[in-house]
């Protein structure tokens, strides 16, 4: 669906309260809204929410062979989808512009940041190792997607708790939760995005 | 907040499983309609948008288009995720008055928060919680109900993830508001037509029970 143009009176309202430090909720110019964290019965999935934008995430494992430049790393991979249901302009399948940038903006930030040790996500060198998958789905757009999104995937690998494993030779055992308890993926830092945005020129 | 998980037998009462279903309507702001429906712990967001802007290639003269989206909650959507969809898709085509709006589209996005088992149900209903809250024309409301045939020949209505891996046949019915009539009716496993008969009635009346819950609901809204 085509996105509805923002006509020029809503425009000119909205940059004349700015002039008066005035925001169209009330809010001061460097007021946060209401941030609410909430987690799912599966480890490493929660629900972000602050304001009325929601975002989902999940994170899931899997062992893989790893990449031949780097045999003794496991893999971080994160997919962010912007549902149709969070906004009409959402199309399903492929990501818009705006959809490219933030997913961009979250792999820079979690995975670039080096925030989840991966070194110890290798199980045997060169043959197994495990991918850690991260799926963000954004469940409705009333703003600020890119903080939104970071938390609720930092916040969703923190929770995240994979199986444990024991490598005895040539023997890889994998065990289940109900053998041995799951064991939570190496956490360095928890790095967190903040959005500022411009208007004229810099002089709001 | 967390529920019980629900895998009631035939015996139990009613009030087994209203206890256990729940609905957070307008659980969204963008969309037009929206629902939250939860069976138990298994948690399903659905949201419309419609009647709205139609691809020409997807344009009906006579009536509007239903696009039904499901999006797992880990991975990416493949085959079982476009099955759903199929189905949800067939289910809402028959209960929305499509021929009110053609060309037109109603768009249904359903969100996997938690799948505790009978996924399928729990989509349906929130399918149609989320149309009724969009105010989308509809012949009749529906509810879907999950049944399974376990090892010792039990029928568990709504079972939890276990109780559906080792079940030996899956059913799920879907019943319309006004007739009771079965809308539609999908099943894996194998069962004598006797057995999936006394399912079929077993499902209806927990159809029956979902409906007084749907009353309710509404009622409270108001």
């Amino acid at each position: 669906m085509k996105e509805a143009p923002l006509s020029s009176c809503e425009r000119a309202f909205i940059l004349g309260a700015l002039a008066e430090k005035r925001r169209l909720d009330g809010r001061q110019a460097y007021d946060y809204r209401e941030l609410r964290i909430g987690f799912g019965v599966d480890r490493g999935g929660c629900h972000v929410q602050i304001g009325e934008t929601r975002v989902l995430a999940q994170v899931s494992c899997e062992v893989l062979v790893p990449r031949q430049t780097r045999p003794n790393e496991g893999m971080l991979y994160i997919n962010l989808e912007l549902s149709p249901m969070a906004c009409p302009t959402f199309e399903p399948g492929k990501l818009s512009e705006v959809g490219v940038e933030v997913n961009r903006a979250l792999e820079r930030c979690v995975r670039d940041s080096s925030c989840i040790d991966l070194e110890s996500l290798c199980i045997v060198s060169g043959e197994k190792v495990w991918q850690i998958r991260v799926d963000v789905h954004v469940l409705n757009h009333e703003g600020n997607i890119m903080d939104t999104a970071c938390i609720a995937a930092i916040t969703a690998l923190a929770h995240f708790r994979r199986p444990d494993v024991t490598v005895c030779g040539e023997d890889v055992t994998i065990h289940t939760a109900e053998e041995k308890s799951l064991v939570p993926l190496t956490v360095n830092h928890m790095p967190l995005s903040v959005t500022f945005s411009f208007f004229e020129q810099g002089f709001v | 907040m967390r529920f019980k998980q629900i895998g009631i037998i035939l015996e139990t009462d009613a009030r087994t499983i209203m206890e256990n279903i729940r609905c957070q309507p307008s659980s969204l702001t963008r969309p037009d309609g929206s629902a939250t429906f939860y069976e138990g712990d298994t948690t399903v967001v659905a949201a419309v948008y419609g009647p709205t802007e139609v691809k020409l290639s997807k344009e009906q003269i006579d009536k509007a288009t239903v696009e039904v989206t499901f999006k797992p909650k880990q991975g990416l959507p493949g085959c079982a995720e476009k099955a759903k969809e199929s189905m949800i898709r067939s289910t809402c085509e028959s209960a929305l008055l499509c021929m009110l709006h053609p060309r037109t589209a109603v768009n249904i996005v359903l969100q996997e928060m938690q799948d505790s088992g009978s996924l399928l149900s729990c989509c349906i209903n929130a399918a149609c919680q989320a149309l009724m809250n969009a105010g989308v024309s509809m012949r009749f409301v529906v509810a879907a109900v999950s049944c399974v045939l376990d090892s010792e020949d039990q029928i568990v209505l709504f079972p939890e993830l276990k109780q559906e891996q080792d079940a030996k046949a899956k059913m799920t019915f879907v019943f319309a508001s006004n007739s009771n009539n079965v809308v539609l009716a999908t099943s894996s496993g194998i069962i004598s037509p006797k057995l999936f008969q006394k399912c079929l009635i077993t499902s209806q009346e927990a159809g029956t029970k979902t409906f007084e819950l749907y009353r309710d609901w509404l009622s409270k809204q108001n």
